[in-house]
């Protein structure tokens, strides 16, 4: 396409026509997994077999409940996922505003410093420190225990840059002093004044902390071991191990899409503020 | 009264410090300790063999050595740059091509906002849900299979998964779809941030849309460029989830698709923490050095 230019360039008709056919195929390249998922798991494991087909089957309810009969506990899963997400997103971001509110209201001298080394912070990948941390919540008795995934969220560098830009163009520190001549204490100011201006920020925050503790992988893995404290993506991958030869592959697709679909709903009901919060948030990182 | 006032700032700027309590005694306990446990580790003979268990013994560099020499780590390391560059590659060019278009106003893309939902959604899903719908999709008895013969495309199933580059291919491939959408919405906030009357100028001027993108907004793009690239390097670094359920943690075909954590994660599983703490540390530089340029391009930014 970029080659394409003679001295007026393409008529803007022409570019606009090429311009919606690749969106449209990208978007069917995003979708058509998904359509194929819904598909196979309404589908019966005998039907799987002789090939796929664009007309979903009738076997979505049986393949329901093939799943939960399963030694995999699926449901128990999600339920760990969402315990363990929803505990992440509220900490992470509460803390993240409380830390940001630090930064952006009170003028102490490693002021600065402290806003840098968090920057800092934000580049280490969690990987590479997976070895010590394994080791600690082994020490501290944490091993096997949700709460090794959920306290670590307090400290999140990248929500708390969020919430340090957000308040830079949303809370004015006259605001503070008014509260403060009111005889509010810092605290009270806080979480009665402040907290509730952050909404709309905490909101886009909190999706993302849900989201990516819903989808983590890697640590989890390493820090439960019990199977019914396992969480959906460990599941996931357990499924990929396990025997296929002997696997009735429309509870295969039922477990996928259980992992998948929930997130994808959420995301459409709220995609307007998630897709405006990644680039507020993204550009200015 | 003035001095007054101040002594009242100095009393309430202690509560910086308080309120900076939680996040750093997090930090301090859940990611500092154990990166210096990480690091102290990389100098012991630690693992175990069989029933036995060698360590931990401290053995200086030795570890290092081992790694270093051993080559597999260049392995790993090119795997995963592999993957990686067939991942973004097609990603940074359909990202400059969408957010071109997105931010054209006289192109005036209708319906802007379903693209950008649609885009973006992949790069929500579960990496791990996603990479095993991929092995179940492209397995032999899969669906991509079964229509790619009913096309007359292929003549007969093709195993994705024993074939080196059709693996890579395929981790590539999840990459790009999960990624994409999101490096578009970066670049076009840049964009959209870039002066219209730059643009208007050469309109004036004659220029064609091609010679818009190429004169104008790449230049001034090109921080964030810059940003874009260096983030998915160090990001694909840390390249796990996707290679590891596709490939059941193996790296199959002959771990040509086995990336650099997988190969931390393995010495994990083994209890080998003499080489996990090694291998952490060489990964913990390479991204301090990414980081570094990072910063360097970033504040060049803010300078302008």
């Amino acid at each position: 396409m970029k080659n394409n230019t003679t001295s007026k360039g393409l008529g803007i008709h022409t570019r606009r026509a090429i311009a919606y056919i690749i969106l449209i195929l990208l978007s069917f390249f995003c979708l058509i997994w998904f359509f194929i998922l819904f598909i196979n798991a309404t589908r019966a494991n005998s039907e799987l077999g002789t090939g796929f087909t664009i007309v979903p089957g009738t076997y979505l309810l049986k393949n329901w409940e093939t799943m939960i009969h399963r030694p995999i506990p699926i449901v128990r899963g999600m339920f760990n996922s969402l315990f363990v997400a929803t505990m992440s997103a509220i900490l992470c971001t509460y803390f993240s505003s409380m830390t940001a509110y630090a930064i952006h209201a009170y003028e102490f001298k490693a002021r600065k410093a402290v806003f840098t080394l968090i920057l800092m912070i934000m580049t280490i990948p969690t990987q590479v420190s997976a070895l010590g941390f394994i080791q600690l919540i082994g020490n501290i008795g944490l091993r096997d225990s949700h709460w090794a995934l959920i306290l670590p969220s307090i400290a999140a560098p990248v929500t708390f840059f969020y919430m340090k830009q957000y308040m830079d163009s949303t809370l004015p520190l006259s605001l503070i002093e008014a509260a403060r001549i009111d005889g509010a204490g810092e605290f009270k100011i806080f979480n009665t004044m402040v907290v509730p201006l952050m909404k709309p920020a905490i909101a886009v925050q909190a999706i993302f902390c849900f989201v990516g503790s819903w989808n983590n992988f890697f640590v989890p893995t390493l820090v439960l071991d019990t199977e019914t404290k396992k969480t959906l993506p460990i599941l996931i991958a357990e499924l990929r191990n396990t025997d296929w030869a002997t696997f009735d592959m429309g509870a295969v697709y039922m477990s996928i899409a259980f992992s998948i679909f929930p997130v994808i709903i959420v995301y459409l009901i709220l995609s307007k503020h998630i897709v405006g919060g990644m680039t507020l948030g993204g550009v200015k990182g | 009264m003035k001095k007054k006032k101040s002594s009242n700032v100095v009393k309430y700027n202690r509560w910086g410090y308080i309120f900076l309590i939680p996040f750093f005694v997090t930090f301090i306990v859940f990611q500092l300790i154990p990166l210096f446990g990480t690091f102290w580790n990389s100098f012991f003979e630690n693992y175990r063999s069989g029933r036995q268990q060698i360590g931990p013994n401290f053995i200086g560099i030795e570890n290092f050595k081992t790694i270093i020499t051993s080559g597999l780590i260049w392995k790993y390391a090119r795997n995963t740059l592999i993957m990686w560059v067939l991942g973004f590659v097609p990603q940074i060019f359909f990202s400059l091509l969408l957010g071109a278009w997105f931010s054209d106003k006289r192109l005036s893309i209708k319906a802007s906002g379903f693209f950008k939902t649609v885009i973006y959604l992949p790069n929500l899903i579960m990496a791990s849900a996603f990479a095993m719908l991929f092995f179940t999709l492209f397995s032999e008895g899969g669906p991509v299979n079964s229509i790619l013969v009913n096309l007359h495309i292929l003549k007969e199933p093709f195993a994705f998964l024993n074939d080196i580059a059709a693996t890579r291919g395929l981790v590539g491939l999840m990459n790009f779809v999960m990624w994409f959408g999101n490096t578009t919405l970066l670049l076009l906030a840049g964009m959209l941030g870039i002066d219209p009357s730059l643009y208007e100028a050469a309109e004036v001027d004659g220029a064609t849309s091609t010679q818009k993108f190429f004169r104008i907004t790449l230049p001034i793009l090109k921080p964030i460029l810059v940003y874009v690239v260096i983030t998915s390097l160090i990001g694909g670094l840390q390249m796990f989830d996707v290679p590891s359920v596709l490939t059941n943690g193996k790296g199959n075909p002959m771990e040509t698709s086995m990336t650099l954590i997988m190969y931390l994660n393995n010495h994990l599983y083994s209890k080998n923490f003499g080489l996990a703490g090694t291998v952490s540390v060489l990964l913990f530089l390479i991204t301090g050095i990414l980081s570094f340029i990072v910063f360097k391009v970033s504040n060049e930014k803010n300078v302008k």
